[in-house]
């Protein structure tokens, strides 16, 4: 036992070892070389699906679009964060910028991650684009970010009106405790309030929680009209699970709120618990448009029938919105004139019509007000009403 | 008022069963074998997968799978048991705390590879889902359900220990194994049986807990500050211990949760830090 490395991987260690230092190397861009995009997504861990979807939708536009633009060839390089490490994220920002030479930043799942990364865009000039995070914020961290995902504020607002206006006067909320569900109840609350609307109650849970089941009963008892809820894309099957086994439903309370509990990457998992919930969101895979139904039937082809999310769009729309400036810039911009071109661009989305604001960089869309309904079997998110151009503050 | 405290009490007395059935085992390995074992989330996570797979993937009814999520957690308990914990029982907690915390990023990264990221879904049968009205309360018919199993099986294991020649064997190595192994008592065998059974035990947790606790590959990390909650608090190596600090555990965390939601997250770790500032060794525990 005195010897614990065996000689044999004693010298494959050092070989490895070596190697790691050999590519530590800069390497040099010439003109011809290809453009490298690094994506910086949560691969494993508690928000793997949002990596998982935002990758597969960017492929699915490679996949499509071709990977060359404007002569040059389109690399893309894909890094794991994790998810709840801010520091590997910059970590990993800066070797892309350092070592790969990125022309442009991308994905960013969650709020602290994109924050994280924000200072090192700045210094090596290079344009982020936000696909995942949603608090408002984020695009002042940088001059170089531009987001084409969502925002909480933007999501939220729309359900205010919707709820007042549908015989909801007493609402009892369940936000996770972190910025963008910070960002939703300070929305919720402010444009409810103004209507004339009242909030029994606001419960931030934990962002991990295992057990919903005590603040459900809570809601429950508060007999309020409705129930808000915003949680993280992944946790809304808990939720709905106790929302049924409390009987929430029968005690006539409804479940209403931005689209993120009723998520579809997990909504067939939930099944008819979530009939009847009513969300104000940018994106529902069963939204009517040629778009979205080559985009759904693509996605689920190339990933084992698994159903496009809201994620996903920001990750595919992100990189129509590369390919586009580097159209504009022949190819060679540098990350001002890309950014520069971004602005203002506007696109049809699978999600509907999208722009990016020139003034503050972050999404311009269609929000949309959904009902969770059986179609053939499986629960959908069905759109019935919209409001156009809603800005990133809602 | 009333009906909001029994309701309470009721919950926190389910979720506390469904965190006993998972730590026993853990509580025992501990005790018996001086073992730290942080990887037993893993075996919960295998038979909550068990079930997961043979009800979606073959159709097997939820009460069906339950048992078989026991034998398939007991039978890589055993397997690995003999293959790789077994050389570790003589080693330094600190080297027992690596591997297993190894075995549990394996796991982890396997689950994600075979299964994806996501919460797994459960069907219950319908009979185990809403609300059962006892006395003018609703109750959560899973629940009743949940608290009816764990009281079988502590009795069961109770008797196990107390009635059989096998619990007689265990007893004895865990109080002194050196003095059993000389008494011709196979110990190595009682540890090999005792970690499968633990292990099994944690898998019947798991396929019970998708409904509570949820499924996705993080659930050996999610909840692994629990199960040690449970051994640190109930003292490790005995099954009163276990369920008393389970008990503790489940009601308080939920009645945390449900009266001062603010903080309700944080009551079971205060709870811990004066629990074990008044018993060191748990509530029940030997002082070594």
């Amino acid at each position: 036992m005195k010897d614990r490395i065996h000689p044999t991987r004693r010298r494959v260690l050092q070989g490895m070892a070596g190697a790691a230092a050999l590519s530590a190397f800069p390497r040099f861009a010439h003109a011809a070389d290809p453009i490298r995009i690094g994506l910086i997504l949560p691969m494993t861990g508690p928000f793997a699906s949002t990596g998982k979807q935002i990758s597969a939708a960017c492929r699915l536009y490679m996949q499509k679009n071709g990977d060359t633009v404007a002569g040059r060839k389109i690399e893309l390089i894909l890094r794991d964060d994790t998810g709840l490490a801010p520091e590997t994220t910059k970590r990993i920002a800066q070797e892309m910028v350092v070592q790969d030479k990125v022309t442009a930043l991308a994905g960013f799942g969650l709020t602290p991650l994109a924050f994280a990364a924000a200072p090192v865009a700045t210094e090596a000039k290079v344009p982020m684009i936000v696909m995942g995070a949603g608090t408002q914020v984020i695009p002042q961290r940088s001059p170089f970010i531009v987001r084409t995902g969502f925002t909480l504020p933007q999501n939220t607002a729309p359900i205010a009106g919707w709820a007042f206006r549908n015989g909801i006067k007493r609402v009892f909320m369940l936000v996770t405790d972190y910025a963008p569900g910070l960002d939703s109840e300070k929305t919720f609350q402010a444009r409810f309030k103004e209507l004339g609307g009242e909030i029994v109650e606001s419960v931030r849970t934990p962002l991990r929680n295992p057990d919903y089941a005590p603040f459900l009963q809570r809601a429950k008892d508060s007999k309020a009209d409705a129930l808000f809820v915003f949680v993280p894309s992944g946790e809304g099957l808990a939720v709905m699970k106790q929302f049924e086994e409390r009987g929430l439903k029968q005690a006539g309370m409804r479940m209403i709120g931005p689209g993120d509990v009723v998520d579809d990457d997990i909504l067939e998992s939930m099944g008819a618990p979530a009939v009847g919930v009513i969300t104000s969101f940018h994106y529902s895979a069963a939204h009517e448009s040629p778009e979205n139904r080559a985009y759904v039937d693509a996605m689920m082809k190339a990933n084992n029938g698994m159903r496009p999310n809201f994620h996903s769009v920001g990750g595919y729309d992100g990189m129509h919105l590369i390919y586009e400036a580097l159209k504009k810039t022949g190819g060679t911009g540098t990350g001002e004139q890309l950014v520069e071109a971004m602005k203002g661009m506007k696109w049809m989305s699978p999600r509907g019509p999208m722009m990016i604001d020139p003034a503050t960089r972050d999404v311009v869309q269609t929000i949309y007000l959904r009902e969770v309904k059986m179609v053939n079997g499986k629960p959908w998110n069905i759109e019935f009403d919209k409001v156009e151009n809603v800005g990133p503050g809602g | 008022m009333l009906g909001s405290f029994i309701g309470v009490l009721f919950d926190g007395i389910a979720y506390g069963s469904l965190l006993f059935v998972i730590s026993i085992g853990l509580s025992v390995t501990m005790g018996l074998m001086n073992f730290v074992n942080l990887a037993h989330g893993a075996f919960a996570m295998l038979g909550g997968y068990a079930c997961v797979v043979l009800m979606t993937r073959a159709g097997v009814p939820f009460l069906v799978t339950l048992p078989v999520a026991f034998v398939v957690a007991a039978a890589a308990g055993i397997v690995l048991e003999r293959t790789l914990y077994q050389r570790l029982y003589r080693a330094p907690h600190l080297d027992q705390v690596m591997f297993t915390i190894g075995i549990v990023f394996m796991a982890v990264a396997a689950t994600t590879y075979f299964f994806g990221p996501s919460q797994q879904p459960v069907r219950l049968p319908d009979f185990l889902r809403g609300q059962v009205q006892v006395m003018g309360l609703g109750l959560g018919a899973y629940r009743i359900f949940l608290i009816a199993v764990v009281a079988v099986v502590t009795v069961a294991l109770h008797l196990l220990l107390i009635k059989t020649r096998f619990g007689a064997q265990v007893r004895a190595s865990v109080d002194n194994a050196v003095a059993s192994a000389g008494l011709g008592i196979n110990v190595n065998r009682v540890f090999g049986v005792t970690f499968a059974l633990g292990s099994g035990l944690a898998g019947l947790g798991g396929g019970l807990g998708i409904d509570v606790l949820g499924l996705d590959p993080t659930f050996p990390l999610k909840y692994m500050v629990y199960f040690l909650l449970v051994v640190a608090i109930g003292g490790a190596g005995t099954i009163k211990g276990g369920l008393v600090a389970a008990m503790i555990l489940g009601i308080c965390d939920v009645a945390g949760k449900y009266y001062v939601p603010e903080v309700g997250s944080f009551i079971i770790y205060f709870l811990m830090v004066v629990l074990m500032i008044a018993f060191p060794a748990g509530l029940y525990g030997r002082r070594a």
